[in-house]
């Protein structure tokens, strides 16, 4: 906070109508909340799925290119079905697709781990390239509209509705998340194949003498990573901008690995990290007519780092008090 | 008479847990001092009170007659004072050379250049005064872990230490071993230097002690010295109770051979290699039958590793069968193994065995989470009350089933994995590797009671120990595994009579018993 205000001072600003700023045309808003909400959802998404990797002992660095394969099965999907089709039937089909494309993504180094040994954060990486390339060449080959970088519109029927909140382009795509929050929660507490994943995402070795496929639940664990990731495309796609657009919510990926690390991989705490992160990202769009956009990235970052050190604090004061 | 090292009235509390209860100890100059007591009975917490890795909350601390200020000094001040800690787990950095680590933090400077020949001249001094015979140039992850040990008892030599405090220095060493440490230890004291070790190893402190402080649940409870030191007494201290220190097998072993049932685990033939490609086990074959417990000797690295793997399913043979009642497993799944009744204590509790990270009724299911699940999920009222009846069965402390596994002392954890796997649905065979290692003798007791009672429900026990008083203790055979080859085997009466343990560890060099006649 202090740091922050050197920062804004310098810029030849007040400290607090920045802060105040940030605070009241976020939160104070109908509109300023539904905007949070919008941008906390692929947060939402991309958060759960690094955790879900981490719980099984992986980073998956690439839920950008999950995300971006997610989005495009998405807006294909939902752009070619008949215009009569049924919302009942047309948003699962692009939820699943979604979901699919995604999961194919992750699964890919996920094979590549436990078959070939290959570190999965240079594959997942690596292929967060391979996504956007091939995603640009058939978008430009066959699908984007003529000079455009943006496919057709999907039908209306697949559309998520939105909430209203002043014309903010916060929607449904939010209960989709909060879904995919507490199946994961599930998951992991509750479910056979969630206990097997935790046992091989802390001891591999104790996992393979109690008969558990260490590969299994690498790959399995890396699909549904994948295929959480891809349900970004519900907020961006189904949600908000109703066609797939190169390069749009482009980041959103690898701050997943910061939303997971703040909300310690626990779906609640992911959750509320993504609505923090989602304050900051708006926050940072109100304040950005007092101080310049490059210096409320710094802000935003500076936060994070404050909030990560102060909780790490915390839990060290924890551990030293009486237990 | 002068002491090298007092404590006095020492009290540390960790959270809810006293560790130490107004604990006196008086070390002797120029003696061999041991603490020994359970796990969990505060010895380590004082000696890392006295070394200055942990502050006292109350008490004293007096070295070579002068008081430490404070109750607490830093273990460079402990360092500056004369006392040098062995710590259990070695604090050396495996690619650098034994006189790189020995002046890690000390560095000697000559024109500004690291001067490694100058301690390095010292070391090899050190070593051969006391018989340490340890090449200071050489890289310490090419060393076996005795020479290791010896490498971190140089390092604290050099450093002026004149006090020795060795926390649990045998836990890793062969017999062999064993006796050439007791060796230098009784050379340092020779020289003039006080050795302070913890253990609860109760045959080594009767061979090396001159003195004996017992401590149980952070207090001191007995101190012994001299030809008054003896296990029985020792074990009662600690224990709090009379022990049976060798637990008893009910009928002698050749009468119980008799009543032995059919082959439970057939191996046959069987070759094992290791990752480098050189064979562990080497062409072996041996018979368990139910209600038979077959003991297996040898010096570490002679196969043990690689036949358990193979058994259990982790390791796939290069040729040779293996059977478990009947049924051929040889390149079953780990889950089939189970299921032709398998259980498997690995040899290590930590690699294999148990998440440290994840609760006690997360690790009692571990392996057997389908047999707790209904469909997909896992069900939790089953889970508990599986949990809570193996809590109370195996008395595993703390009794909380959520609490994490990391927390509890070696012997509940082993205690975690014996419960899980002797409580198998339809046990066949019990492999057995290294069961008591690490563990506290209240825990020795009970594992023990326990691999006799799963013979005496018939299962085949195949017990890997390097504990030869173990395999005496609860074989009803014993077979001897050298170069991943059985060179001897002997009845339990064999081992038990005169001269049986030394045929054994003759056996286990490789020379004697069966050992020359195998040929190439």
């Amino acid at each position: 906070m202090a740091l922050g205000s050197v920062l804004i001072i310098a810029a030849q600003q007040s400290p607090a109508r920045v802060y105040w700023t940030m605070i009241s045309r976020t939160w104070g808003s109908a509109y300023g909340l539904g905007e949070v909400l919008h941008r906390a959802t692929p947060l939402i998404f991309t958060g759960l799925s690094v955790a879900i990797a981490f719980r099984a002992g992986l980073f998956n660095i690439g839920a950008e290119g999950q995300m971006v394969a997610g989005s495009m099965a998405a807006a294909l999907v939902g752009g070619s079905l008949p215009g009569a089709t049924p919302m009942v039937v047309a948003l699962p089909c692009c939820l699943v697709a979604a979901m699919a494309a995604g999961g194919v993504a992750g699964a890919v180094p996920g094979v590549l781990k436990a078959r070939f040994g290959a570190h999965e954060v240079i594959n997942t990486i690596m292929l967060n390239f391979i996504i956007a390339s091939l995603v640009l060449w058939l978008g430009n080959r066959f699908f984007f509209a003529s000079e455009t970088t943006h496919t057709a519109p999907i039908i209306a029927a697949a559309q998520l509705p939105r909430f209203g909140l002043s014309g903010s382009n916060a929607n449904a795509s939010l209960v989709v998340a909060l879904l995919a929050a507490g199946a994961v929660w599930y998951l992991f507490a509750r479910t056979r194949t969630g206990y097997e994943w935790r046992v091989v995402g802390h001891n591999p070795a104790a996992a393979e003498a109690g008969g558990i496929s260490v590969a299994g639940a690498i790959i399995g664990s890396m699909a549904v990573s994948g295929a959480v990731a891809g349900l970004v495309g519900a907020n961006n796609v189904l949600g908000y901008k109703h066609y797939f657009e190169n390069g749009y919510g482009a980041g959103v990926g690898f701050m997943g690995t910061a939303v997971a690390l703040v909300g310690r991989n626990h779906p609640a705490g992911i959750v509320a990290a993504a609505l923090l992160f989602g304050t900051l990202s708006h926050g940072g769009l109100e304040v950005s007519r007092y101080v310049a956009k490059e210096l409320v990235d710094v802000l935003q970052a500076v936060i994070i780092l404050a909030l990560i050190a102060s909780s790490a604090e915390v839990r060290r004061l924890q551990q030293r008090g009486p237990a | 008479m002068t002491y090298a090292l007092q404590l006095r009235g020492v009290h540390k509390r960790f959270g809810r847990v006293e560790a130490c209860r107004g604990v006196d100890l008086a070390v002797e100059t120029g003696s061999i001092h041991a603490v020994v007591g359970e796990n969990g009975a505060g010895k380590s917490t004082l000696m890392n009170i006295a070394y200055g890795l942990v502050r006292a909350d109350a008490g004293d601390i007096v070295i070579n007659g002068e008081a430490v200020e404070g109750r607490s000094h830093a273990p460079a001040g402990a360092i500056a004072r004369g006392v040098g800690m062995v710590h259990q787990h070695f604090m050396l950095v495996g690619s650098l050379s034994v006189v790189e680590n020995t002046v890690l933090g000390n560095e000697h400077r000559r024109r500004g250049l690291l001067d490694l020949d100058t301690p390095a001249r010292e070391l090899a001094a050190l070593a051969d005064r006391y018989n340490l015979d340890v090449d200071p140039r050489a890289r310490v992850d090419e060393l076996s872990v005795g020479q290791q040990q010896r490498v971190e008892i140089l390092k604290v030599l050099w450093r002026g230490s004149e006090v020795l405090i060795l926390d649990e220095p045998t836990a890793v060493l062969t017999p062999a071993e064993v006796r050439e440490l007791f060796d230098i230890l009784r050379g340092l004291v020779a020289g003039g230097a006080t050795v302070v070790i913890i253990t609860h190893k109760l045959d080594e402190v009767v061979a090396i002690a001159d003195r004996v402080t017992v401590m149980r649940r952070g207090e001191n409870v007995a101190e012994l010295s001299g030809d008054a030191i003896a296990a029985p007494d020792i074990a009662r201290a600690m224990v709090g109770r009379p022990v049976l220190l060798e637990t008893a097998r009910g009928d002698a072993g050749a009468d119980h051979r008799d009543k032995a049932g059919e082959a439970q685990l057939a191996v046959d033939d069987l070759v094992v290699l290791r990752d480098n490609g050189t064979r562990a086990v080497d062409g072996l074959s041996l018979q368990v039958r139910a209600g038979e417990i077959v003991g297996v000797a040898g010096v570490e690295g002679n196969g043990q590793t690689e036949l358990v793997e193979a058994i259990a399913g982790l390791r796939r043979p290069a040729a040779g069968t293996i059977r478990i009642a009947g049924r051929d497993i040889t390149a079953a799944s780990v889950r089939q193994r189970f299921d032709a009744g398998l259980c498997h204590v690995p040899e290590d509790r930590h690699h294999r065995g148990l998440v440290l990270e994840m609760a006690i009724d997360d690790n009692l299911i571990l392996g057997r989470q389908r047999e707790f699940s209904s469909g997909w999920t896992l069900d939790g009222d089953r889970i508990d009350e599986h949990s809570r009846r193996l809590i109370a069965d195996l008395d595993i402390r703390p009794t909380d089933p959520r609490a994490l596994v990391g927390g509890l002392s070696g012997g509940n954890q082993q205690k975690v994995v014996v419960a899980r796997e002797l409580s198998r649905p339809a046990p066949r065979l019990l492999l057995c590797a290294q069961p008591t290692r690490g563990v506290d003798i209240g825990a020795i007791e009970l594992i023990h009671q326990r691999i006799l009672a799963a013979r005496e429900a018939q299962l085949a026990v195949l017990l890997l120990s390097a504990e030869l008083t173990e395999l005496r203790a609860l074989s009803d055979r014993v077979v001897v595994l050298y170069r991943g080859r059985s060179v001897d085997e002997l009845s339990a009466a064999e081992f038990a009579a005169a001269g049986g343990t030394e045929r054994v560890g003759m056996a286990m060099t490789g020379a004697g018993g069966r050992g020359e006649r195998v040929g190439g």
